[in-house]
């Protein structure tokens, strides 16, 4: 096997060298925009999973404030039953999406026309068109919600980028995003702020077109719990999360299988050669 | 090849079929009985692992053209259904996209581990070349493939790096515009570059096979970098490197397993995950981690066409470096000096990795600058002067008195660590 000798020794040092030179040089470049805190997550790490009241709550805030707004074109509202969800059953999810009205067509006569929901329709967009959102926005396009959470990421910085390959840590979109919900504040005195601009202390630039999404008891949580701008934050991402990465939790147990797997194979696969090679000097 | 054959058919029908297409004897002895020096490390068997990277990210390929669409309007969602609605999208997808950073992570080493031990140097120079040719198809390829989602990232890396054959004098627009199929990079460039990255795969895979052909000419270098000389300095390809090449391969697998089912997306860039907006330029445009030494090197110079011409300098300098190394020793293991500024080069590729990921301003650029001066500065200065002022240590008689020699002294730690 591998053996620590002398140039493997050398490595380790010219190693050290890299990681503090390109420390030094990565202090010079620290940006203006506030630090997104990691926030902790049920579906991260190896063990990760979501959590399916969470989800169900997030689902809430999202159908009742964001979805005003918000497309999400790529969910189906099957998903909503699917393992790795929310845990909504077929039933439950019949009913939600007979909840909104689907335009269908043409039909024989060439004519549009509306129905309720079915589970294997698209989540419902506010929106007809994005020239329709832009207009209603104030030419400010609400992005779709589909994958948002990993199309949206923080300034992690050297050693951190590095740090993370071996730590499995994928949350800063979501991190992101639960900081922005709960980023809005006064500006400073000295900020100019444009007309119909918002502050917040997250976004890039600190100007953001949407205003405070969320306050105190914006929705009443069918489980009781207490709906502060941090649980309904925190609830929303994780359900943006899920809508982003639906199959997670099949993900990472595979993972497992495939990790032990391949760990014993190697085990066998080491002893093979270490046998085989046993036969001559080497 | 050009070595005895020892191919016997055991059976009535193998003898009749070897007379008429002799493809088992040709297996047998390429891969069963090919005499490979008994001293290589793990660091060879980095070309096994690529072999199966390049079928992996071929098999997965074909599966997700099945369900993918190569169409401006529809690319972008065909990717999320395949992500979503298709069995299994999600691992083949993320197989694929990893695939190809593991790809150029062990393509690499590979090339390392052949700068480490002069593989480059006679009698294998036309297996050098054919190397670079690979990896050059395969960037190209790796390249196309990024377009293909339709994302941000892909629409304005392929805006950028089109946009560098604008540079050409006189025809350099209308080569351009040749390439995009139109006036920018549109409908009609996403579908030639998914045509294009369907079939250089098939090209890859065909200068694989001479590129193993030409190595099974000249039989593998090795780490003291002695040629064979007898019989007893090889050891037949199987079981001695089936078994060290799959180990090690499960090894990798094991690294590779790691980022698909728990890291998948930190290879890439988030902005992918936006659809593609002409209108909309991402505060930093950065290619994958893979070639960004490279992006360095075109941003350090001044000049378009410089960095272009820079960049393009920096991949063919590799078709040279046969010629360039003047030393007759192939092994760093005794080139003291070599070794130094091998260990200065790898700092400096990977300090060049690093500079192509931030803006080139201020001490970013003076060191991206420097950076690249020094990748040229190792080519052609310090290669053909080492050669000539350095003082080799003794070289081992053959391969198999360095592996006794090895033996001998490992033995006799041993025997000081029990005392």
């Amino acid at each position: 096997m591998f053996k620590l000798s002398g140039y493997n020794f050398k490595f380790c040092i010219l190693f050290q060298i890299i990681f503090v030179l390109f420390f030094s040089i990565s202090a010079f470049a620290a940006g203006e925009q506030k630090r997104v805190q990691k926030h902790d997550w049920t579906f991260a790490g190896i063990f990760g999973h979501y959590d399916d009241a969470q989800l169900q709550r997030g689902f809430q805030v999202y159908r009742e404030v964001c979805s005003s707004c918000h497309s999400m074109n790529y969910v189906y509202y099957r998903n909503l039953a699917e393992e790795g969800g929310p845990g909504f059953t077929v039933e439950e999810v019949k009913v939600i999406a007979s909840e909104d009205i689907i335009i269908d067509g043409p039909d024989d006569y060439g004519e549009m026309f509306e129905r309720p929901g079915k589970p294997s329709d698209t989540f419902v967009s506010p929106y007809a068109n994005q020239n329709e959102a832009r207009a209603s926005n104030g030419g400010a396009y609400p992005p779709d919600f589909s994958v948002l959470a990993k199309a949206r990421s923080t300034l992690r910085g050297f050693p951190w980028w590095f740090v993370d390959l071996f730590t499995g840590y994928q949350e800063q979109g979501v991190d992101y995003i639960y900081a922005l919900l709960n980023g809005y504040s006064e500006p400073p005195e000295d900020f100019i702020l444009q007309s119909g601009m918002h502050y917040n202390e997250y976004y890039p630039g600190n100007q953001i077109a949407m205003g405070q999404p969320l306050y105190e008891e914006s929705v009443e949580y069918a489980d009781g719990t207490v709906a502060s701008v941090e649980q309904m934050a925190e609830d929303v991402s994780a359900f943006m999360m899920w809508a982003a990465e639906p199959k997670l939790e099949i993900r990472k147990q595979m993972g497992f299988k495939v990790a032990i797997f391949l760990f014993v194979l190697a085990g066998l696969l080491y002893y093979s050669k270490k046998k085989i090679w046993a036969r001559i000097e080497h | 090849m050009s070595k005895e054959s020892t191919y016997i058919p055991k059976s009535g029908f193998s003898k009749w079929f070897d007379q008429r297409l002799p493809l088992p004897r040709m297996l047998h002895d390429n891969i069963n009985a090919f005499p490979t020096p008994r001293n290589l490390n793990y660091w060879y068997t980095f070309g096994g692992i690529l072999t199966f990277c390049l079928v992996t990210q071929i098999v997965t390929g074909i599966v997700l053209a099945m369900h993918y669409t190569a169409d401006a309007g529809l690319a972008f969602a065909s990717v999320e259904h395949i992500m979503r609605n298709v069995n299994y999208g999600w691992l083949i997808r993320y197989i694929h996209a990893v695939g190809a950073s593991m790809f150029f992570l062990a393509v690499y080493v590979h090339i390392f581990r052949g700068l480490y031990y002069g593989s480059y140097k006679a009698p294998r120079e036309i297996l050098w070349i054919l190397g670079v040719v690979i990896y050059l198809l395969m960037v190209i390829t790796a390249f196309m493939g990024y377009v293909l989602p339709w994302g941000q990232m892909s629409f304005w890396g392929a805006t950028v790096i089109t946009n560098l054959f604008s540079v050409i004098p006189v025809v350099g627009t209308t080569i351009t515009e040749w390439l995009w199929g139109g006036f920018a990079v549109d409908n009609a460039t996403l579908k030639r570059f998914f045509s294009l990255h369907y079939l250089m795969p098939f090209m890859i895979f065909g200068v694989v096979i001479l590129h193993i052909w030409s190595l099974h000419v000249t039989g593998n270098n090795n780490p003291v970098g002695v040629s064979v000389k007898e019989k007893q300095d090889t050891v037949p390809f199987a079981p001695y490197y089936t078994v060290k090449d799959a180990f090690s391969l499960v090894c990798f697998l094991i690294l590779f397993a790691w980022f698909i089912f728990f890291n998948p997306n930190i290879l890439g860039h988030t902005d992918n995950y936006i659809m593609a907006d002409p209108l909309v330029t991402p505060a930093h445009i950065v290619p994958e981690w893979y070639l960004l030494p490279f992006y360095a090197i075109l941003r350090a110079i001044p000049s378009k066409l410089g960095g272009v011409l820079v960049m393009g300098a920096a991949i063919a300098i590799l078709f040279i470096l046969p010629w360039l190394d003047t030393s007759k020793v192939r092994s760093a293991t005794f080139r003291p000096l070599y070794k130094q500024f091998y260990w200065i080069f790898v700092v400096n590729c990977i300090a060049l990795g690093y500079l192509g990921s931030q803006n080139p301003e201020g001490l970013f650029l003076v060191a991206s600058r420097i950076c690249t001066a020094y990748y040229f500065i190792h080519f052609l200065l310090v290669l053909p002067i080492l050669g000539l002022v350095e003082k080799p240590k003794p070289i081992p008689e053959s391969i198999t008195k360095a592996v006794l020699e090895k033996m001998e002294i490992r033995n006799m730690k041993e025997k000081s660590a029990e005392a």
